[in-house]
């Protein structure tokens, strides 16, 4: 439908979009990331197993978006409360913009020490 | 709701099988662990920079929490805030994307926190004894 189509191109809700997707993302990650970490229960030997696992530039990759949408779901989040709980502000409108540099230079500074 | 109108998390808009008391309650619970989850995903983020930029390896990682109380706490918090946030999130979710909007969809997300909760708690446990 045009209204759909036009309502959906907007950066508010490529913003909510994101958000969402970058939630569903991390729970489904979840799982995981509690496993590999309970798996120090047989030892330190066992983490560096692990460890070294991660060093394939394909887990790489995967580490570094999994921390860009760690810090997108935080910084939109943010926004988010900001919109809900704080007097509206004309600097808010900027918080969208502020949101994704911020989830970009985390994700940065990740790849960047890896 | 953003401008778009959709909905976000336990949004009453999308009220399913539960009272708007509950609905109501999920909302608050849905924003009070972002507010608490703000403050962990920062430490966490800044931690696991950190933990790349030092050498990333067991003995790193045991070093900083195995017997310290701190971390355990933080990490403990840390997966209570999501065990609430993300099953809440995901109950959205499945109501507007899936058209799961029975009881069964609550139950589920019940079990999906306690899950997370356990083996959230299994995982900073772990960290912290070995």
């Amino acid at each position: 439908m045009k209204n759909d189509y036009r309502s959906r191109n907007h950066p508010a809700w490529w913003a909510f979009l994101v958000h969402r997707l970058s939630g569903l993302a991390l729970s489904i990650f979840l799982p995981f990331h509690f496993w590999a970490l309970g798996q120090a229960l047989q030892g330190e030997a066992r983490l560096d197993t692990l460890l070294r696992w991660t060093e394939q530039p394909l887990v790489k990759f995967a580490e570094t978006m999994l921390v860009l949408l760690l810090a997108a779901h935080l910084t939109g989040g943010l926004r988010l409360l900001a919109l809900e709980f704080l007097p509206w502000r004309g600097w808010q409108k900027s918080l969208l913009a502020w949101a994704a540099g911020a989830a970009l230079a985390a994700g940065l500074a990740f790849a960047l020490a890896l | 709701m953003n401008s778009a109108g959709q909905g976000y998390a336990a949004s009453p808009v999308v009220a399913t099988g539960t009272s708007a008391k509950t609905e109501a309650w999920l909302w608050i619970a849905q924003r009070a662990s972002a507010a608490l989850l703000a403050l962990c995903v920062l430490v966490h983020l800044v931690t696991i920079i950190y933990a790349v930029r030092h050498g990333l390896s067991g003995a790193a990682i045991l070093g900083r929490t195995q017997g310290n109380p701190a971390w355990l706490a933080f990490y403990s918090l840390y997966v209570l805030a999501i065990a609430v946030h993300a099953p809440i999130g995901l109950r959205t979710l499945c109501q507007e994307w899936l058209g799961w909007r029975s009881a069964s969809l609550n139950w589920f997300i019940v079990a999906l926190a306690l899950a997370l909760f356990v083996f959230g708690l299994r995982a900073a446990l772990a960290v912290f004894l070995v």
